[in-house]
């Protein structure tokens, strides 16, 4: 066997079996036994499970997001000084985009190996399009004749980038980094396919287990709610002549 | 010499995967033979089955609610709001929902896919039959058009790119999950993923090709059906304004 | 000067001349030139208004001088060194420009967009504030307006502070292109005699770009109208134009009411006004009615003890014992005798009345303008012929 491969089996056996009914096994209560639709006294002794894998996919997230982020804003000023280059990352990251999260962990297991590594360039990789798109957008729609005027008021093609451009286009940034992040906490919970744990493992180690799929599935969601909710909370403080406009 | 051996590694490994696919052999598990054209064949069926009766299902419900919303004019919360929350959904919630409360069964799995295909479709049918150009809805009514035929005649068909945008983030995200079905009793191309005890690291490796390859041809395949179905008007309109 | 001039902080700048030397721009891909062989000097401290129909290179013509468009033939001289030495970012913050659309920075406060080229000039901080302040006193914006954000202000006031902008680095150019063109005409005229009321003060030279040969009338020293394919038809001061077009085309394009566009250079105090019979305050009305037989104007105007007028006496006021305080009819509009000529008839054609009275400019009675003044003053033969003593503008 390739070496490569064969150091990921070792990590990856565990996850290859059937979902084992672990949890049942160590709870007697008859809500458990019966697989009750959500048994309240296990969630109160048993939610320090869930604390560490909630914590390690907000990080996950974030860094991937953050990624994603840089990357996509160096192709977005990249096809920004060059549109010719516009076409080719649109359909770059547009391919990313499409390839099912799960197919890109094993596509990129035999390069880059089991481990949080492979999570973050998946997950960052799945940001590209939409993040690359609205950047692009939002410089697309700076006005016109605040281009000019800044250009006739002697500033250089930098100036205009920092100082007039990338603020300008700064609401629709953070609303793909919303759309991006949002999404990117639910493709998340798949990232334990790659090795990086997360809620997704909570949810696959039991699966016929009712209230373990609604608090790992509940605070999923409740992470993508927390991060929109922080990124539009830096949207209103990044743009505060949005709101003096609608006054 | 592990900068060498790893990309000749890495190659090794993807032919190992093609010869997968393209020959049959006995699973890691023995007595059974796995792999070859024959059960990729198969399990690309069932994968684009389940996920062709979701995108489906998803269409026949939320295309002609997201219009009549749209048409009016009402809703937005409703209509934007599914659009949010549908993408916070974690895939393998819903799937691991429906084993624990629903069951499984290739019906059951179609249901939860919908839930994934629904809200991008809906919002954007609101989003884009709401946002045609009212001089063109007012001209329509003015020359005694029916409400039902603006919608159809004229609302729709200057909707289709951002319908179509929809539509395929719906299929993308299908296709996608379609790839845990086999956690639901299902067995798709995500069955070579998810069973590497049967199948080995080289059947783990070509069920990523395949899926891989199959959401891009779907992805494609849904390009064309949009530059079919986009009035020929209307790509010249946006030619122009993007020249 | 007064004693608040703009150029305080920085000393006062010499206004340079902008000469074009057979400067001739052709765009990639165009066969006939944009502009061809521009010819003409403005001296400085000037307002050069370039003028003439859609696509007869106004604009380009202007955007050379800061090499926002580069020159393809010919040479720019700003004072006496060439356009082409200096690099464009320098050469811009050393000139104002001020576009029709404006182009407010919708992302940055009031003070933040006047503050721009400062900034990029690296001034400190005091020195950009206290230049802040400055302009906004004398663009008159409201100082409470300061921290407002573009979409918060009305189109005129957007309008002053793209002005401020401009004049933020006290340049010694500006470069204005149709800058009143998005203001609405009420508003337009208004903020045309705030500028020329600035540009007394600041004396900068003005390349300034329209299609409104009025407006050209009204605020040019200069005026150099081009021609389709980009050649100048005639550069001559708004007087010689009007007396004496170059050619057909600017005939026409000046228009055939020539001897009424020369209102436009007139101030009313250019005129002969007519006297009204006056009357005070508690005054017997007898006595008023006494002077109408042999006056100019047929109605007695009342005036307060300091001679600023306050109304007409009414048919019923004549009845009345003593002449009220309040006359039964306004005396608007007032004029002054600085107002343009050809605003004032408007004035007048507006509120529907063949009298005005006019003030000087303590507020007190100078005189009467009357419908019948200007249409004799247009009938006459000096209408187009006698150069009248122009207005001098702008006002001091
Ligand atoms: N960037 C450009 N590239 C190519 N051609 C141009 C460009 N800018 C202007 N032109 C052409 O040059 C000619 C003069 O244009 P310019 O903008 O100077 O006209 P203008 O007198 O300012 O017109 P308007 O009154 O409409 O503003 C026009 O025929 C125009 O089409
Ligand atoms: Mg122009």
């Amino acid at each position: 066997m390739i070496p490569v491969i064969a150091a990921t089996v070792k990590v990856m056996l565990p996850l290859a079996q059937l979902p084992s009914n672990f949890v049942h096994h160590h709870s007697t209560t008859t809500c458990v036994a019966e697989n009750r639709f959500f048994c309240a006294d296990w969630a109160a002794h048993n939610f320090d499970r869930y604390v560490d894998p909630a914590l390690k996919q907000a990080l996950l997230v974030s860094v991937s997001v953050a990624v994603g982020f840089t990357v996509a804003m160096g192709l977005a000023l990249l096809s920004h000084r060059q549109p010719k280059l516009a076409p080719t990352f649109t359909g770059l990251t547009g391919v990313l985009y499409t390839v099912p999260s799960v197919a890109f962990f094993f596509l990129l297991l035999p390069i880059t190996g089991f481990g949080t590594d492979t999570a973050v360039i998946a997950l960052s990789a799945y940001t590209l399009q939409i993040i690359y798109r609205n950047i692009v957008a939002g410089l697309a729609n700076v006005p016109e004749e605040a281009k000019d005027a800044g250009r006739g008021m002697g500033m250089s093609q930098r100036d205009l980038l920092w100082r007039v451009e990338l603020p300008l286009a700064v609401p629709e940034i953070v609303a793909g980094l919303r759309v991006a992040t949002v999404s990117t906490v639910a493709l998340a919970t798949l990232a334990f396919f790659a090795g990086a744990g997360g809620l997704g493992q909570q949810i696959y180690s039991d699966l016929t287990f009712k209230t373990n799929i609604i608090i790992a599935g509940g605070l999923a969601m409740l992470m993508a709610i927390l991060f929109d909710l922080v990124l539009l909370v830096i949207q209103r403080l990044a743009t505060p002549w949005l709101r003096a406009g609608a006054s | 010499m592990i900068e060498l051996s790893l990309p000749i590694a890495f190659l090794h490994s993807f032919t190992g995967a093609f010869d997968f696919i393209l020959h049959q052999r006995e699973a890691q598990t023995r007595f059974v033979q796995v792999g070859g054209l024959g059960q990729v064949w198969e399990l690309t069926r069932t994968h684009l089955e389940v996920s062709g009766l979701a995108l489906a299902g998803s269409l026949a419900l939320a295309l002609p609610v997201g219009a009549a919303l749209g048409h009016r004019g009402r809703g937005e919360m409703f209509a934007i709001g599914l659009g949010n929350a549908g993408r916070a959904v974690p895939e393998l919630a819903v799937i691991a929902f429906l084993v624990a409360f629903i069951g499984i069964g290739l019906r059951n799995v179609v249901l939860a896919l919908m839930v994934l295909g629904i809200p991008p479709i809906l919002t954007n049918t609101f989003v884009a039959v709401k946002q045609v150009d009212r001089d063109a809805v007012g001209a329509a009514r003015g020359i005694g058009m029916r409400e039902t035929q603006i919608l159809t005649r004229i609302q729709l068909p200057l909707a289709v790119p951002t319908i179509m945008s929809g539509v395929r983030t719906a299929a993308i995200n299908i296709v996608a999950t379609a790839t845990i079905a086999p956690l639901a009793g299902v067995l798709t191309l995500g069955d070579f993923i998810l069973s590497r005890n049967v199948y080995g690291d080289q059947g783990v490796l070509a069920g990523a090709i395949l899926v891989a390859l199959l959401a891009l041809i779907v992805e494609l395949s849904l390009a064309g059906v949009q530059w079919l179905l986009t009035p020929r008007g209307l790509a010249l309109q946006r030619e122009r304004a993007a020249a | 000067m007064s004693a608040e001039a703009p150029d305080s902080l920085d000393g006062p700048v010499e206004a340079p001349s902008v000469a074009f030397r057979r400067v001739t721009k052709r765009y990639p891909g165009a066969d006939e030139p944009a502009l061809a062989e521009l010819e003409l000097e403005v001296p400085g401290g000037e307002i050069c208004v370039f003028v003439g129909p859609s696509g007869s290179g106004k604009t380009t013509a202007m955007r050379m001088v800061n090499r926002m468009v580069e020159i393809t033939e010919g040479d720019i001289l700003v004072g006496s060194t060439s356009v082409r030495q200096r690099s464009p970012a320098q050469l811009r913050r050393e000139m104002g420009y001020v576009i029709q659309q404006i182009g407010l920075f919708p992302h940055r406060t009031v003070a933040d967009n006047i503050a721009t080229v400062p900034r990029l000039l690296g001034w400190d901080r005091k020195r950009v504030e206290a230049r802040v302040e400055e302009l906004l006193e004398l663009v008159r914006i409201d100082p409470a307006l300061r921290d407002r954000y573009p979409a918060q202000l009305s189109g005129g006031q957007q309008q002053r502070v793209g002005v401020a902008r401009a004049l933020a680095a006290n340049p010694g150019v500006m470069l204005m292109d149709e800058p009143f063109g998005a203001v609405d005409p009420s508003n337009r005229e208004r903020l045309q005699n705030e500028f020329l009321r600035l540009q007394a003060e600041v004396r900068k030279t003005i390349l300034f770009v329209t299609h409104d040969i009025d407006e050209a009338i009204k605020m040019g020293d200069r005026i150099a109208i081009l021609r389709e394919g980009g050649r100048l038809a005639q550069y001559a001061t708004p007087a010689e134009l009007l007396m004496a077009p170059a050619d057909d085309f600017v005939e026409d394009f000046v228009g055939a009411d020539r001897a009424l566009k020369r209102l436009a250079l007139m101030r009313v105090s250019d005129i002969d006004l007519w006297e009204a019979p006056l009357a005070h305050v508690g005054q017997a009305t007898s006595e008023a009615r006494a002077k109408l037989p042999e006056a100019e104007v047929p109605y007695v105007l009342v005036i307060d003890a300091e001679r600023r007028p306050l109304g007409w006496l009414s048919d019923d006021d004549l009845l009345a014992e003593t002449v009220p305080a309040k006359p039964g009819t306004s005396p608007d509009p007032v004029l002054e005798l600085d107002d343009v000529m050809r605003d004032a008839l408007s004035d007048l054609l507006q509120a529907e009345t063949r009298y005005a009275p006019v003030v000087d400019s303590e507020g007190l009675i100078a005189g009467v303008l009357s419908v019948e003044i200007i249409s004799e003053f247009l009938t006459s033969p000096e209408a187009l012929t006698e150069e009248r003593p122009a207005a001098e503008r702008p006002l001091g």
